[in-house]
């Protein structure tokens, strides 16, 4: 019993989507996640609320909504078209774009915890010594945020890898382009086909225990932060 | 006056204390039978007593759950090999194995006029996505790979296919225009003998196997002469008549 080239197909695309994902998460989730630290604004609770979201919605319910607002009546839909990028359902930049939203919250928060973690004495000492904004973001803030980083990339990217509800719903399930591990286990549950499923499963099974090794091997306790 | 709590778990002991009905039918039903299923049993309740307790789901996930150890006495499956594996594996009575219904493909489209009566519109090859459903998992998926198969388009359309996990999800990528046309269930789009909404060829039986959709009955109900009476019951004019309406056949 061997996986066959779909399953390596899918394999190699689950990887794809997860470090794009990863990569821009981590761009895209650094500012929000320091403005969610540092900010006292009144919009820090429903934008924070906002980024949790897809830690309690039902991953069908963000894809169902995904693949109205992504489709020819929805507004991402008719946007994407006026910018001559046609729809993104059926293809890998909709997938990402799930993922994202999919994700978000496993690479915000460790974030933000860790910018929270530093604590204003770091920063009012580099302005002390006429440190400017960036220049104090990214000698002062990134080299101590350094675990929050490390930790947000892990689980963004596990967390993409076993994506399966966005997946499904906007995928629609097209070899070396949407089928991804996950939906490829599923596939191969409901054929019955157990041998290849099992290969597959226990793969993921074994990928998401070492990752999570990893994550928390490396720290003891403080693993979160 | 009883504080909430004691009031739940007066609930819950009247509950507990009331006997398991032993007309009570336990039923697994492939999810596109599962609104027929409902029809059929408010008449079965009507005409018998017996009461229907309905979990519907994908054929694969329940053929799972029951070799597994689920409750169901009754199992509509959407195909005719998950009730023979079944049957086989000796999870089911043998011999009480039958075709309660043969589903009927239609190519559909939400837009009205987009589909003809001839389905020449797969011909012209115009539209951007075709949805199918997975023709490994779903027979309506297997149904339209034979369609296109006959028509000589399966490499045409190759690259514009794309997949629903189920026949219900197929459906779901028509309905919201991210597929402009799909190979859906006539039962889906069907109502009181029309088509709902849209255009659709309902496709002509000689081009594809028939979708038979086969009922077993259980190890868990060989006792249970509700669920024998269920069983019978589809087999009657009752349950013809509301195949009918959901654009089946008996």
């Amino acid at each position: 019993m061997t996986l066959s080239a779909a399953d390596w197909a899918a394999i190699r695309l689950t990887l794809e989507l997860a470090s794009v994902t990863t990569l821009l998460l981590l761009v895209l989730g650094t500012p929000l996640a320091w403005w969610l630290a540092r900010t006292r604004s009144r919009l820090k609770g429903p934008v924070g609320a906002l980024v949790a979201l897809p830690l309690v919605l039902p991953p069908t319910v963000i894809g169902f909504y995904l693949l109205l607002a992504m489709g020819p009546e929805g507004w991402v839909g008719q946007l994407t078209e006026a910018l001559g990028l046609g729809r993104l359902p059926f293809t890998f930049a909709g997938l990402v774009v799930g993922s994202l939203f999919y994700s978000l919250p496993f690479v915000v928060q460790p974030l933000q915890n860790a910018f929270e973690a530093i604590g204003p004495r770091p920063l009012e000492a580099a302005a002390t010594l006429r440190a400017g904004p960036l220049d104090t973001f990214f000698h002062v803030v990134l080299p101590l945020a350094r675990p929050g980083f490390v930790t947000a990339a892990i689980l963004g990217f596990a967390h993409t890898v076993g994506e399966f509800g966005v997946v499904l719903m906007i995928g629609g399930n097209i070899p070396g382009r949407t089928q991804v591990v996950s939906t490829q286990i599923f596939n191969h549950v409901e054929a019955m086909e157990y041998p290849q499923a099992h290969l597959l499963a226990g793969g993921m099974l074994v990928f998401s225990f070492v990752i999570l090794l990893l994550l928390y091997g490396r720290r003891g306790r403080s693993a979160w932060t | 006056m009883l504080s909430s709590r004691s009031r739940l778990s007066l609930l819950l002991s009247a509950a507990l204390a009331t006997p398991a009905l032993a007309d009570e039918v336990q039923v697994a039903v492939a999810a596109n039978f599962s609104a027929p299923l409902k029809a059929i049993g408010e008449q079965f309740t009507r005409d018998t007593g017996h009461q229907l307790v309905i979990s519907s789901g994908a054929t694969g996930q329940l053929y799972t759950q029951i070799r597994n150890g689920a409750p169901f006495a009754v199992f509509l499956s959407a195909d005719d090999t998950t009730p023979a594996k079944l049957e086989s594996e000796g999870a089911a009575v043998k011999g009480s194995r039958f075709t309660y219904a043969i589903g009927t493909l239609a190519l559909w489209s939400p837009k009205s006029g987009y589909v003809d009566g001839e389905g020449a519109v797969l011909k012209q090859n115009a539209f951007t996505h075709l949805a199918v459903a997975n023709p490994k998992t779903a027979p309506y998926g297997l149904a339209a790979t034979q369609v296109l198969a006959k028509l000589g388009l399966t490499e045409a359309v190759a690259a514009k296919r794309v997949e629903g996990q189920n026949i219900t999800q197929t459906y779901q990528f028509v309905a919201t225009g991210n597929a402009e046309l799909g190979f859906v269930a006539l039962s889906q789009i069907y109502q009181d003998g029309k088509i709902k909404e849209g255009s659709a060829w309902i496709v002509p039986a000689a081009l594809y196997e028939p979708i038979r959709q086969d009922a077993v009955l259980l190890d868990k109900g060989q006792e249970q002469p509700a669920a024998k009476a269920l069983l019978a019951y589809l087999k009657g004019p009752q349950a013809a008549a509301v195949l009918k309406a959901y654009g089946y056949r008996q």
